[in-house]
């Protein structure tokens, strides 16, 4: 079972998850945890103190008993329902932990001894360094490059991808990774990370959320929240001299009720939960973050730096056209070009074949009766084709065309120059085809641009991210594709320590850049970058030196990154502003209840015509707790993410969440004084 | 309320945004060292001073060089002033032979005047000697708006410079503060005023004769009724216009007499009283126009005006209706305006001002921190006097102090842009500058002094003997006299509730406190923000860039401020003018 393909089911739903949730909320009442919370725990303070209070007076007879103890009773849930909610985001990665520790069996490795020997040990004992064996249906042991052989490799384990993928020494296919499986043939292996420090035992400690720390956006909202805590303490706990003053002194349960729904509860108790689950919703998507503050720099970064092949285009490029040369019947151009790829196993040849099928109708012939000579592509000829019955069939690029004719005085004629040139500022590559040096016309490969591309960069213009894409191309060639997908901006030519150059530039005017990379020569600038998507493809060095590790292998998911990363800064946002907006409904709930036994003209504040000011104080207290259970599923899920420029996101979420947040509570506050009137409740 | 009055209001709307540009820019050349009109003649002067102080003027400082030097001087200046009330007597320029002053009423003195309170715990025209008047205390006026508009640039030098280590020059800052805004401008202002009428001399007091002599009766001490016939009356004078000046334009607020703005020789027409509304607003405004332009973004500037003046408007408009309708429990006497009678509540107004001026001064002293009065804030009805209090309770950022309006805005901007900015889904940005945890934590903890000093400080004096026995009306109003007093000395305003007997062994004590914690320990932590904002890279604007020059902005920058000004104090509000507004509505009052 693959621990990384999950179902869309809502958690909710899935009972062992909410069982274990429950447990953990109480489990997380100990104060020592709650510490790190300062909003939750000036509440855990108040729910103890108001918890003796009720103690002492059952045991002297005190009045108003069924109200102090609901009102106790609700401070105590208003701390579970903000421990439930990390737990449940806990959860779902403790289950997925769960799921990968099992695949993370022991596993025996045969390693190589300093003399050459082999020998058995287990391999958790493996340490960088170690040199082992692996042959056909063994399990990999740890962490490593192949330094000798090939073989396919079930990585499903790791990435849920079913299908093997290939290993091999050199290049940037030689990372393997613990844990997964050997299905033919047999590699050396170099293991490259010490126990406990395998690529399974960081994902594990990830998606467990052990090693969690504050991002610096938490942290700096963290300290805001206890600013407002510290606030509302002060003006609570200097009321009861002010009330003392007034002739209206006021008993301890409702100083504790008003303090609880004053201070930000609802953010406080969903801070980490928000967290949690945005680094969920990355795993989710087979994303390994290695830090929340990679998810984090994702939401701000201004730049995207996509390579061209893979992520902008189709992976290879194919032959779109024929262009015959004059004279020529185009009919027989594709014959003589599919004749000279047959034997073409590239992508492009293949294209060629294929193209000249579906145009034509032209078979792919079986040459093998005939006498035929492959003649293949040399970095000397720069040219590939056929020598069949005595006829000599060639394509290639143009200069090597135009040499290769020349040598029996033969020339390529203006109009083909002509469409040479066309196919090349076009963003095109021409190849052109010769049969007895005469030139028949061109081939043109394009490249093809993914679907939806420019939609998606459309979007992140609004978002006002620039898009720059990467490529080994010529510029003319490379402006035509930036311009046929629609990126902000290209760089052609590009040598990887041009990309380094550019992310440094970037980076000095202040900007952050996000790039994906697999190949080893990508290493230094992933690391550079302040978001680096490494695939899991890649080389070790690649995944080291990343803040991201893609298990898809799929470069255009940096794009997915970046809204998880914003998604993730906006619902903390939004619900802060949502329960920063609730206090003032709950004034207006509290204070005319407060004291409206001793003055009665204070009613006038009683906006809600709640029934009693008993009902009033529960009623906000009870709406302060379910509130935190209600915007669970929000917290989890993340608020909608809409591409749209920051004064439209704002204003619509300050709509929602601001203007929202100042309604909501006053009419649940009413719904709930209902409800209590109608219960008999206090 | 009638069109003439706000016709009237909407004239000083029009007069405060008039002024704003040309104020602004003349700051900026001013801060930024460009060429003005007045180099010709002040650049030796300067010049001659640095040489005299041995001050580099090229050198600049780090935020912790710049905050000693503050403090230094602030302390210095203190002392110097504590030690002048003490000795006046013995000093020149005492023609009526004032003794010396007392140490508590003495510390609390210097200490409000040092941090642009002004806080008046004495009655000045029977306290203090012209020297003191003069050399004590408005120096003070200069020196303590000097140092607020310097931390202002200091910290706008913050937010505007990139990968910077130093924030400017204390000494700098203030030497040319002084010598070109404040000086000339107080020079000019003070003639104006004499044209209005402001007396202007080092006589001693005139003595007149009354035209008919008057009876005055009372207890004495032994609880037996007094009686005393007076004949003659002492006319205080002294140098009132030059003090005048800086009262109003630097935002300090400490009158001549104890009658503020509301004694004739101080403020004796309509004219007087229009110019000094306008001279309260004039430095704060310019200095919006100031931030936007040092910032490169005048639209940003101009937003904080927009969310200052929309914050004002609430005021005025609240003051001045509850003022103009008059008391509910005179139901049947005609309290409407008309060509005999200005109508309203005029209790503890001056007839020459009537109620849209007197209600609008009392929101403009207040919304900056003025303090100045020309009418009694403690005879304002219930909520007419909310207004002032409530405006305090903000923070004083609607325009505010010179210099500390906009610094203590600034810090309600970070905020705001920390709070929503999260909303467009990028790390909250300030003009292109992250505003991480370091910047909330310092903004949170200069926020937090305000609310802590008055909160702690009223709640003890409310259940203590030696609080409330200062208080002259029981009920919600005493405590609404008591707040007001911590409030208005915690925030720099100096103004009055008046009713409440301030000079008292604790009241000297803990409001003299008050104001050094209002005013010093919130600056040190903007300096910190402006020095850590300085060492910060810009990063460029986008799509992506939370507006800080829209409308919505405003908005949520006067969000902020109502939230954390008003749901913090909301409770006490609601035991102090709010219940005795709803009691004066029950046919209560005290």
């Amino acid at each position: 079972m693959s621990p990384t393909v999950h179902s869309r089911t809502s958690s909710f739903t899935d009972g062992a998850l909410v069982g274990r949730a429950v447990w953990d909320s109480v489990l997380k009442l100990d104060p020592r945890l709650m510490w790190r919370n300062p909003v939750m725990f000036v509440v855990e303070v108040g729910a103890v103190a108001a918890s003796i209070d009720l103690t002492h007076g059952v045991m002297h007879h005190a009045a108003g008993f069924a109200f102090s103890l609901q009102i106790t009773i609700w401070l105590w849930f208003t701390l579970l329902f903000a421990n439930f909610a990390e737990a449940m985001a806990e959860g779902r990665g403790k289950a997925q932990a769960d799921t990968l520790r099992k695949s993370r069996a022991e596993t025996v490795a045969h390693r190589f001894t300093h003399d050459g020997e082999m020998e058995e040990v287990s391999g958790a004992k493996l340490r960088a360094g170690d040199i082992v064996f692996v042959v056909a249906g063994e399990m990999i042991p740890g962490d490593g490059e192949v330094i000798e052989g090939i073989a396919s490799v079930d990585e499903s384990a790791i990435t849920g991808e079913s299908a093997p993928v290939i290993r091999e020494s050199g290049g940037d296919r030689s990372a393997v990774t613990g844990g997964t499986r050997v299905l033919s043939d047999q590699i050396k292996v170099k293991i490259t990370s010490n126990p406990g420090e395998t690529f399974i035992d960081r994902m594990i400690k990830l998606v467990e959320g052990a090693e969690r720390q504050k991002t610096p956006n938490e942290i700096a909202l963290n300290i805001l929240l206890a600013g407002l805590t510290i606030l509302f303490l002060l003006a609570v706990v200097t009321l009861q001299p002010f009330a003392v003053y007034s002739g209206a002194p006021q008993s301890l349960f409702v100083l504790v009720a008003l303090l609880v729904c004053l201070i930000p509860t609802t953010i406080g108790g969903l801070l980490s939960a928000i967290g949690i689950a945005g680094m969920d919703r990355l795993v989710r998507r087979n994303v390994l973050a290695m830090s929340g503050r990679a998810v984090e720099a994702a939401g701000d970064v201004d730049i995207l730096l996509l390579d061209k092949t893979g992520t902008i285009t189709l992976g290879n490029r194919a032959a779109t056209i024929f262009v015959p040369s004059p004279g020529v019947d185009e009919k027989d151009l594709a014959s003589a070009a599919q004749l000279a790829s047959l034997a073409d196993e590239t992508p492009e040849g293949r294209s060629i074949v294929v193209l000249a099928k579906e145009k034509y109708g032209l078979r792919g012939r079986d040459l093998s009766t005939r006498e035929a000579l492959f003649v293949p592509f040399t970095a000397q000829t720069r040219m590939s084709g056929v020598n069949l019955d005595g006829v000599e069939i060639r394509k290639g690029a143009k200069d090597a065309i135009a040499k290769y004719v020349a040598e029996r005085g033969q020339r390529v004629s203006a109009e083909t120059e002509q469409a040479v040139a066309e196919i090349s500022n076009g963003g095109g590559t021409p190849l052109l085809v010769t049969e007895n040096w005469r030139v028949l016309g061109v081939i043109a490969l394009t490249d093809i641009v993914k679907g939806g591309m420019r939609e998606r960069f459309d979007h992140l213009r609004a978002m006002g991210i620039r898009t720059m894409m990467i490529t080994g191309d010529n510029p003319l060639t490379a402006a035509a594709i930036a311009r046929q997908a629609g990126v902000d901006d290209f760089l052609a030519e590009a040598k990887p320590e041009d990309k380094m150059a550019l992310i440094k530039r970037e980076q000095a005017k202040g900007k952050l850049v996000a790039m994906t990379g697999d190949g080893t020569n990508d290493a230094p600038a992933l690391a550079q970058a302040d978001v680096g998507v490494a695939m899991n493809t890649g080389t070790q060095a690649a995944k080291e030196a990343g803040n991201m590790v893609d298990l898809d292998s799929n470069p255009t998911k940096l794009i997915e990154i970046v809204e998880i990363g914003k998604q993730l800064l906006i619902t903390r946002g939004a619900l802060t502003t949502f329960s920063v907006a609730n206090d003032v409904a709950k004034y207006f709930a509290i204070i005319p209840a407060m004291f409206a036994g001793a003055f009665p003209q204070l009613n006038v504040l009683n906006v809600m015509h709640l029934a009693t000011p008993q009902s009033a104080i529960l009623s906000a207290v009870i709406f302060n707790a379910l509130i935190i259970i209600a915007l669970i599923p929000l917290a989890l899920r993340g608020v909608r993410y809409r591409p749209l420029g920051a004064a439209a996101l704002l204003r619509r979420n300050v709509l929602i969440y601001g203007l929202g947040g100042v309604v909501a509570p006053f009419v649940g506050i009413k719904l709930i004084d209902v409800i209590i009137r109608y219960m008999h409740m206090v | 309320m009638s069109a003439n009055g706000w016709f009237q209001i909407g004239l000083f709307v029009a007069a405060v945004f008039l002024l704003t540009k040309p104020l602004g820019v003349f700051m900026v050349r001013v801060f930024e060292r460009e060429k003005t009109f007045l180099d010709f003649i002040l650049r030796p002067i300067e010049r001659l001073i640095y040489r005299l102080a041995g001050v580099d003027e090229k050198r600049e400082m780090r935020w912790t060089e710049y905050g000693v030097a503050m403090l230094v001087f602030s302390g210095v200046s203190m002392l110097l002033l504590y030690l002048m009330e003490r000795v006046q007597l013995w000093l020149p320029l005492n023609p009526q032979k004032f003794t010396n002053l007392e140490s508590y009423l003495a510390w609390n003195t210097a200490a409000s005047f040092t941090t642009n309170t002004n806080w008046q715990a004495y009655t000045p025209e029977t306290t203090m000697s012209y020297l003191t008047q003069m050399a004590g205390l408005a120096y003070h006026n200069f020196t303590s708006a000097a140092v607020g508009i310097a931390l202002a640039i200091a910290l706008i030098r913050g937010i505007s410079r990139r990968e910077s280590k130093t924030i400017g020059n204390f000494w700098v800052d203030m030497t040319r503060c002084l010598l070109w805004v404040l000086l000339p401008a107080c020079l000019l202002i003070a003639m104006i005023f004499v044209s209005q009428g402001v007396v202007q001399n080092l006589k001693p007091y005139a003595t007149a004769q009354l035209v008919e002599p008057q009876t005055i009766t009372g207890t004495g001490a032994d609880g037996k009724p007094t009686s005393k016939v007076v004949t003659q009356q002492i006319i205080a004078t002294g140098p009132v216009a030059s003090q005048e000046a800086i009262k109003m334009f630097g935002t300090n607020g400490g009158g001549f007499f104890n009658a503020n703005s509301a004694h004739p020789f101080e403020n004796p027409t309509p004219f007087s009283n229009f110019l000094q509304m306008i001279l309260i607003f004039a430095i704060p405004a310019g200095l919006t126009f100031t931030l936007g332009r040092m910032t490169h973004s005048p639209r940003h500037g101009w937003a904080v005006w927009a969310a200052m003046l929309s914050l004002f408007l609430v005021g005025v408009s609240t003051a001045y209706w509850a003022e103009a309708r008059g008391n509910p429990l005179l139901a049947g006497v005609d309290q409407q305006a008309s060509a005999t009678q200005s109508g309203g509540n005029m209790e503890g107004k001056e007839v020459r001002f009537g109620i849209t001026n007197s209600a609008l001064f009392a929101t403009v002293t207040t919304d900056a921190s003025c303090g100045a009065i020309n009418g009694w804030h403690d005879s304002f009805t219930p909520l007419g006097g909310l207004v002032p209090l409530t405006n305090i309770l903000l923070g004083e950022v609607v325009f505010g102090g010179v210099g500390s309006g906009l610094y203590g805005m600034l810090v309600f901007v970070i905020l705001a842009v920390f709070l929503a900015g999260l909303m467009v889904g990028r790390t909250p940005e300030y003009l292109g500058k992250k505003i991480e945890a370091y910047d909330v934590k310092m903004a949170a903890l200069a926020i937090l002094i305000f609310p802590l000093t008055v909160l702690l400080f009223s709640a003890v004096s409310s259940v203590s003997a030696f609080g409330t026995s200062s208080i002259s009306n029981p009920g919600p109003h005493g405590l609404s006299q008591i707040f007001y007093a911590f409030t208005s000395a915690t925030g720099n305003n100096g103004s009055a509730f008046a009713g409440i007997n301030a000079n008292t062994q604790w009241f000297n004590a803990s409001t003299g406190i008050s104001t050094l914690l209002g005013r010093f320990f919130a600056v040190i932590p903007i300096l910190a923000i402006a020095g850590n904002l300085a060492r910060k890279k810009t990063v460029p604007q986008s799509a992506g860039t939370f507006p800080v020059t829209t409308p919505l902005f405003s908005m949520l920058l006067v969000s902020t401020v109502l939230i954390i000004g008003a749901l913090t104090f909301f409770p006490v509000l609601s035991l102090g003018p709010i219940l005795e507004h709803l009691l004066m509505l029950a046919g209560r009052s005290f």
